[in-house]
C-alpha cells in the first residue's frame, strides 16, 4: 500500500438524502465511493488524487432494478453478478450480460457496479458500449433534485461528463425496444480473463433479406470515450450487405476513430480489428464471409 | 510395522509443507513480526543512467525520526558480492540504470515511511544510456568495462570454415527474445536485525542462504560467523531469488544496524516488477550447412544476451545458453560464439532456463527453415541428425546413457496425433478465412546441475541426523521455493533408509546449522544434491551396522532401537555426505570442452494452434510435453513443474511484453504485463519416459527448468504451419502478427 491512509476520509451517510446534502454543502470535496474497484487500484498505488469520499454501497436508494412494460431501470449500484443473473436482461440486454462477464473476474463482479463504470469513464470500459446501443438514459440526483440525460451525449470527453460534482448518477432505463434486434458484442482484451479492452464492439442490428434496416454501433478504446459510430451507420442503413458495403463501412468507421498508441496496444491494430470486428458482425448476417464462426 | 517392501521413490506422496500453505498457516516473511520492527524502504534513481549531483530530503515530514542510509553508511565493500562484485549495494557517485537502489529509510509507521520515499529527491545529471544490444555491441558509449562486454565464449567443434564450400544449402537466419518478468506470487522481502554485538541475522524469501551470507560477510566486513542467514517459506522463486534477496538482504541489515532496531523490507509486486531480475533478451544468428540429404554439416552460432548494468550471473547464463544453443544433434563442425554485452537496463537475472530457453528458441525456429529449405519434413529433418550414445555433442561430450530420441519424437507425435492433425489442419484452412490451425514441436535437452566444473568447485555438503526416536532431519541449505525440495528430499531418505516418510524432516535452511548443499538452482537439487542426501542416509545406516547395532536387513523398531541405544553412547548420530564428480567427467574451461553436465533430461513438446486472422490472437489449443528425466521421484510433483515451466514458457511466447521507456520498466503491474491465466491455457499433457541416471538419486535427473525450453518453438513453429509465415522473434502479440500478416 503506497497511499498515505491517514489523509482519507470515507463517509458512510445514513440515506440518499444525507449523502447528497454532503455533496451539495461542499462541492467538490466529496466523491462517491461505489464498489471501490477502480478507486482501491489508484490507492494501492499511492495515485489517488481525491481524499474524501462517501460510500454509496449501503444507500438501497441507488440498488435494484425495476420493470415496467417499457423499460428495465437498474439502480447505479446495480453488481456485474446482478446484472448478469437477472432473466429479463438475459433474455433483452444480452449485450449487457455478455459486458458484464467480461469484467474482470468474479469477485470483481460482486463489488464492481455499471454506476462506477460509468463515472470512471474509461475509454476501455466493457458495458459502456453495450448501453450506448440500448440508447439508456441515466438519472442524475442532487440536493436540487432528479433530472434524466440521454447516455449518448455524457461522455464529453477523455474523462469528461455532463454530470456537476453535486450529482449522483442514481440509475441507468434501458427502453424495451431492441428484443427483436440482432445483436452481437465481442471484446478482444490482453488476454481471455482479467483484462482490460485493446478493443471491443457492441452492435445491434434490424437485418432483413440481406438488408440492413436499422443498425447500432458502438466501440470501446478507439476514442477519448466510449463511442456510438453514427457516421458509419449511416452509411450501412439500407444497404445490402455485400463485400462493397464492408468496404464502404470499414471506411466509415476508420474515419470515425481516434485510436491511440499505450501500454496495451497499437492505434494501427485498434483500427484494422475494429474494422474486422464490424465485418465479421457484418459477414456473420448476410454474405459468407467464412464459414465456421 | 516395517515399511521394508514399499516403495516411496516413484509415489506422488503429499507435500511435507502442503497443508500450511493452502490453510494459511505458513508464514511468510511478510507474515513475520519482531517487537520493536521498523519498516524501510528504497529510493531508487528515476533514470538509467547519470552522475548523483544531491540528495535532498523535501517536504514537511520529521525527517529526523527517520533512518536515513546512503552508500556512505557501509563499513565493509559497497558491493553486492556475486561473480564480479561490480554491482554495489547502494549507488554513490554515478547510477547505470533506472530503478537502482540510492537511499534507504526506516521508520516505525509504514504509511509515513511511503510519504518519505516520495519526498527524497535525487538530482541526477544524466549522461547518455545504452539500451540496445547493437549500441552495446557498436559502443556507441562505453558503459562497462573497456568494451561493454561482461563475458564472451567460444565452443568450436571441427572447423565450419571448411564446410561452406562444399555444401549443398547454406541456411542463415536471425532470432529474438525478449526480457521475461519472474512472476513468482510472494514479491521479495526480507527482515534483518544487526549491530555490532550480534553481528547480522536476516529472514526472508530466498533460494541460496549462503549466496545472501557470502554477500553480507562482504558488505559488513565480518567473519562468516557473525552473519546468519534464514529462509523464511519462500512463495516462489525461479531464479528471481537466486542473487537479488543478497541485494535486499544488505539493505535491510544496513538499516537495522543503523536503527538499532530490526527492519521488515518487503517489495510490493510493482516494485518488485520495476527493479529486480528479468530473463536475459536475445539474439540468436544461424548460419547452417547442410547437404541435399538433410544432414548437418556445419552449425554456426552467434548468441548475444542483454545483461543489463551490472555483471551480476550474466557470464553463467551466457554459458548455458551458448552450451545449449547446438541442441540434441550431432554435427561434426560447430562453432558457437556469444557474448554477453551491457546495456542500462536493471540487470537481468537468473530465470528458470538460464540462457537455454533463448537459444534453444533460435534452433528449433532455424531447424524449421532449415528442414523446408532442405525440402524436408521437419520431423525428418531431425530424425536425420539426433545425437545417438557414443556420438558427441558440440562441447565433445560423449553420450555414454542409452538415448533415442527417434523413439521419443515418435511416441510425441503419436500422443499429439501430430499427423492426421497436420492433415485435417491443412483441409480446415483451406476452407476457413479467418481461423487458421496448426501444429508444431521442438526437440531438445536441459543439464542438469551446474555447468562444466561448476560442481567440482560447489563441493556441495549434505548432512542427516537421526533423533533418538529414530526420526531423521535433513540438513541442507537447498530451499523449498514451490517445487517439491522438501517431500522429494524426504522421499529419498526415507527410501534409503526404508523408512516412513513422516519419519523424515527437513531442518530449516538456518546458515548457522546447515550445510552448504550449494544453491537452489540449475536443476540440480534433485539430481546433486538428492544424490548426497541418499549418500547421507546411507551413512546413517552404515553407522548403526559398524557398530553392531543393525544388519542390513531391519524393522522399523530395530531401527529406532538401534537410534536410541547409539545416541545414549555417542551423543548424536549424523553423518555428512560431500559432492564428488561421477568418474569420466572432464570439463576444460580453457577450451569449454568436455562433459558440460553430468546429464541430460531430453524432451519432445507440441503445440497445436489457432490463430484468429480477425484478431490476430493465438492461441495455444492442445500441449503435448513428453520428456525423459531418469527416474521420476514423485509424479505429481514432476507433472507440476512441467505443467507450470510449459504455462510460464506460453507466456513467454504469446503474451509477456516488457515495455521499456528509456530503460524503466513502464507496465510493472500484472494488468499491463500480460501473463497468461487459467483462461488462456490448453490442457497440458505431461509424459515421462524414465531410463535411471547412474548418479542420479534412485536414477533421477534434474527437471525444473527443461519445460521452459521447448514451449516457444514449438509454438511458433505450430503457428508457420497454420499461416505459413515466419516469425521468429518472441513475445509473439498479435500487435506484431498483424503487421507481419500485413506487410
Ligand atoms: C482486477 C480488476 C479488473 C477489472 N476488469 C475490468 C474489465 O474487464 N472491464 C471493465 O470495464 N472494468 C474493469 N475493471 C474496472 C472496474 O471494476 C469497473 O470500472 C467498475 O464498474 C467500477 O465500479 P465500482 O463500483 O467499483 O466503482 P468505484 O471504484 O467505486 O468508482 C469509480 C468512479 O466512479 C465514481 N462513481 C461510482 N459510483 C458513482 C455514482 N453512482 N455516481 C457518480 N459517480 C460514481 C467514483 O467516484 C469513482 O470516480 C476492473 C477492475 C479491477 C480492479
Amino acid at each position: 500500500m503506497r497511499a498515505y491512509l491517514p489523509a482519507y476520509d470515507l463517509q458512510t451517510p445514513a440515506n440518499l438524502a444525507e449523502a447528497l446534502r454532503l455533496l451539495a454543502d461542499a462541492p467538490g470535496v466529496w466523491k462517491p465511493f461505489a464498489g471501490g474497484t477502480d478507486l482501491m487500484v489508484l490507492l494501492e498505488a499511492g495515485k489517488l488524487a481525491h481524499k474524501q469520499f462517501i460510500s454509496l454501497w449501503h444507500l438501497p436508494e441507488l440498488r435494484g432494478i425495476s420493470i415496467t412494460d417499457d423499460s428495465i431501470t437498474l439502480g447505479a449500484m446495480t453488481t456485474y453478478s446482478q446484472v448478469q443473473t437477472h432473466p429479463i436482461l438475459q433474455r433483452e440486454f444480452p449485450l449487457l450480460c455478455q459486458a458484464a462477464s467480461w469484467t474482470g473476474s468474479v469477485a470483481i463482479q460482486n463489488r464492481g457496479t455499471i454506476g462506477g463504470n460509468i463515472a470512471n469513464a474509461s475509454p476501455a470500459a466493457d458495458s459502456l458500449p453495450a448501453l450506448l446501443v440500448y440508447e439508456a438514459e441515466l438519472e442524475l440526483v442532487s440536493a436540487r433534485g432528479a433530472r434524466w440525460v440521454s447516455y449518448q451525449s455524457f461522455h464529453t470527453g477523455y474523462k469528461q461528463m455532463a454530470m456537476r460534482s453535486d450529482e449522483l448518477i442514481k440509475a441507468i432505463r434501458l427502453p424495451r425496444t431492441t428484443n427483436q434486434w440482432i445483436q452481437h458484442s465481442r471484446k478482444v482484451g490482453t488476454r481471455k480473463a482479467q483484462a482490460i479492452s485493446k478493443v471491443c464492439i457492441a452492435a445491434l442490428a434490424k437485418i432483413e433479406n440481406n438488408t440492413i434496416h436499422d443498425i447500432r454501433l458502438a466501440f470501446g478504446s478507439v476514442a477519448p470515450g466510449p463511442l456510438r459510430c453514427v457516421q458509419t451507420e449511416a452509411v450501412l442503413k439500407s444497404r445490402a450487405i455485400d463485400d462493397a458495403t464492408i468496404k464502404d463501412a470499414r471506411s466509415a468507421l476508420a474515419a470515425e476513430l481516434t485510436p491511440i498508441d499505450d501500454i496495451r496496444s497499437t492505434a494501427e491494430y485498434r483500427l484494422r480489428v475494429a474494422g474486422n470486428l464490424l465485418a465479421e458482425f457484418l459477414a456473420g448476417n448476410g454474405i459468407d464471409f467464412h464459414s465456421d464462426r | 510395522m516395517s515399511t521394508n517392501q514399499t516403495q516411496i521413490v516413484g509415489q506422488s506422496i503429499q507435500r511435507k509443507e502442503g497443508r500450511d500453505k493452502v490453510t494459511g498457516a505458513m508464514r511468510y516473511v511478510d507474515d513475520l513480526l519482531f517487537p520493536e520492527m521498523w519498516f524501510g524502504a528504497t529510493v531508487r534513481s528515476p533514470i538509467a543512467r547519470g552522475r548523483i549531483r544531491s540528495i535532498e530530503f523535501t517536504g514537511n515530514l520529521p525527517w529526523h525520526e527517520f533512518t536515513i542510509v546512503t552508500a556512505k553508511d557501509i563499513s565493509g565493500q559497497n558491493c553486492t558480492a556475486l561473480i564480479l562484485d561490480d554491482q554495489p549495494c547502494l549507488a554513490d557517485k554515478f547510477v547505470n540504470h533506472a530503478e537502482e537502489p540510492v537511499v534507504l529509510l526506516a521508520h516505525p509507521d509504514k504509511y509515513l515511511l511511503e510519504e518519505a520515499r516520495r519526498a527524497v529527491k535525487i538530482d541526477i545529471e544524466p549522461l547518455p544510456a545504452l539500451f540496445t544490444m547493437d549500441d552495446a555491441l557498436n559502443q556507441t558509449e562505453i558503459i562497462w568495462g573497456d568494451d561493454n562486454v561482461f563475458k564472451t565464449f567460444l565452443v568450436e567443434k571441427g572447423n565450419v570454415d571448411d564446410v561452406w564450400a562444399s555444401a549443398d544449402f547454406i541456411v542463415e537466419g536471425e532470432y529474438e527474445t525478449g526480457a521475461q518478468e519472474q512472476l513468482y506470487i510472494e514479491p521479495n522481502g526480507m527482515i534483518a536485525m544487526a549491530n555490532a554485538d550480534d553481528g547480522v541475522t536476516v529472514w526472508g524469501s530466498l533460494q541460496c542462504p549462503y549466496y545472501v551470507h557470502k554477500a553480507l560477510l562482504k558488505l559488513f566486513g565480518l567473519p562468516p560467523d557473525k552473519v546468519r542467514v534464514i529462509q523464511a517459506a519462500t512463495g516462489g522463486g525461479f531464479g528471481g531469488k537466486e542473487e537479488y534477496p543478497s541485494m535486499i538482504a544488505g539493505h535491510a541489515a544496513l538499516l537495522a544496524w543503523k536503527a538499532g532496531k530490526p527492519v521488515k523490507l518487503i517489495y510490493d509486486r510493482a516494485e518488485d516488477m520495476a527493479a529486480t531480475t528479468k530473463r536475459h533478451p536475445s539474439r540468436t544468428r544461424h548460419r547452417t550447412a547442410v547437404n541435399k540429404d538433410g544432414k548437418l554439416l556445419a552449425m554456426d552460432i552467434e548468441f548475444v544476451i542483454d545483461g543489463g548494468a551490472y555483471a551480476t550471473l550474466s557470464s553463467v547464463v551466457l554459458s548455458r545458453g551458448t552450451i545449449h544453443a547446438a541442441g540434441p544433434y550431432a554435427c561434426d563442425n560447430v562453432r558457437v560464439r556469444s557474448k554477453a554485452v551491457a546495456t542500462n537496463h536493471p540487470p537481468h537475472g537468473a530465470f528458470r532456463g538460464f540462457g537455454a530457453p533463448q537459444s534453444i528458441f533460435a534452433l528449433e525456429r532455424h531447424l524449421n527453415k532449415v528442414a523446408a529449405t532442405v525440402g524436408l519434413r521437419p520431423e525428418e529433418l531431425r530424425r536425420r541428425n539426433f545425437l545417438h550414445e557414443g556420438q558427441t555433442t558440440a562441447t565433445g561430450q560423449v553420450i555414454r546413457e542409452k538415448l533415442d530420441l527417434d523413439g521419443l519424437l515418435t511416441r510425441a507425435l503419436e500422443l499429439s496425433d501430430y499427423h492426421a492433425k497436420k492433415e485435417r489442419f491443412a483441409e480446415h484452412n483451406a476452407t476457413n478465412a479467418t481461423q487458421k490451425k496448426g501444429i508444431g514441436f521442438a526437440t531438445f535437452l536441459h543439464g542438469a546441475g551446474f555447468t562444466g566444473s561448476g560442481e567440482r568447485f560447489l563441493e556441495s555438503v549434505v548432512g542427516i541426523e537421526a533423533t533418538a526416536t529414530g526420526n531423521v532431519c535433513i540438513l541442507v541449505a537447498s530451499t523449498e521455493i514451490g517445487q517439491g525440495t522438501n517431500t522429494i528430499l524426504s522421499q529419498i531418505a526415507a527410501e534409503a533408509l526404508r523408512l516412513d516418510y513422516e519419519m523424515i524432516e527437513l531442518a530449516q535452511p538456518d546458515t548457522a546449522n546447515v550445510p552448504n548443499s550449494g544453491p537452489t538452482v540449475a536443476s540440480r537439487t534433485c539430481m546433486i544434491v538428492g544424490k548426497l542426501v541418499e549418500s547421507a542416509a546411507l551413512g546413517l545406516k552404515q553407522t548403526l551396522v559398524q557398530s553392531g547395532l543393525l544388519t542390513d536387513d531391519y524393522s522399523l523398531d530395530e531401527w529406532r532401537q538401534a537410534c536410541a541405544i547409539y545416541i545414549a553412547e555417542h551423543g548424536a548420530l549424523k553423518s555428512f555426505s560431500k559432492y564428488e564428480a561421477p568418474p569420466n567427467i572432464f570439463w576444460n574451461d580453457e577450451t569449454y570442452q568436455g562433459d558440460a553436465y553430468g546429464a541430460y533430461a531430453w524432451a519432445v513438446y507440441v503445440a497445436e494452434v489457432t490463430v484468429n486472422l480477425v484478431t490476430y490472437e493465438t492461441r495455444v489449443d492442445d500441449f503435448v510435453a513428453l520428456q525423459e528425466v531418469g527416474k521420476v521421484i514423485n509424479p505429481v510433483l514432476a507433472a507440476g513443474q512441467i505443467e507450470g515451466g510449459v504455462a510460464q514458457a506460453i507466456g513467454y511466447a504469446l503474451y509477456e511484453n516488457v515495455v521499456w521507456d528509456n530503460g524503466t520498466m513502464r507496465n510493472n503491474q500484472m494488468t499491463n504485463y500480460i501473463m497468461p491465466t487459467s483462461e488462456d491455457l490448453p490442457p497440458i499433457r505431461v509424459f515421462f519416459e524414465e531410463n535411471p541416471y547412474t548418479y542420479g538419486p534412485s536414477g533421477a535427473k534434474g527437471i525444473g527448468e527443461l519445460p521452459m525450453d521447448g514451449p516457444a518453438p514449438a509454438i511458433l513453429n505450430a503457428i508457420e504451419s497454420a499461416i505459413g509465415v515466419r516469425v521468429n522473434c518472441i513475445p509473439l502479440l498479435p500487435e506484431t502478427l498483424m503487421k507481419v500478416m500485413n506487410a
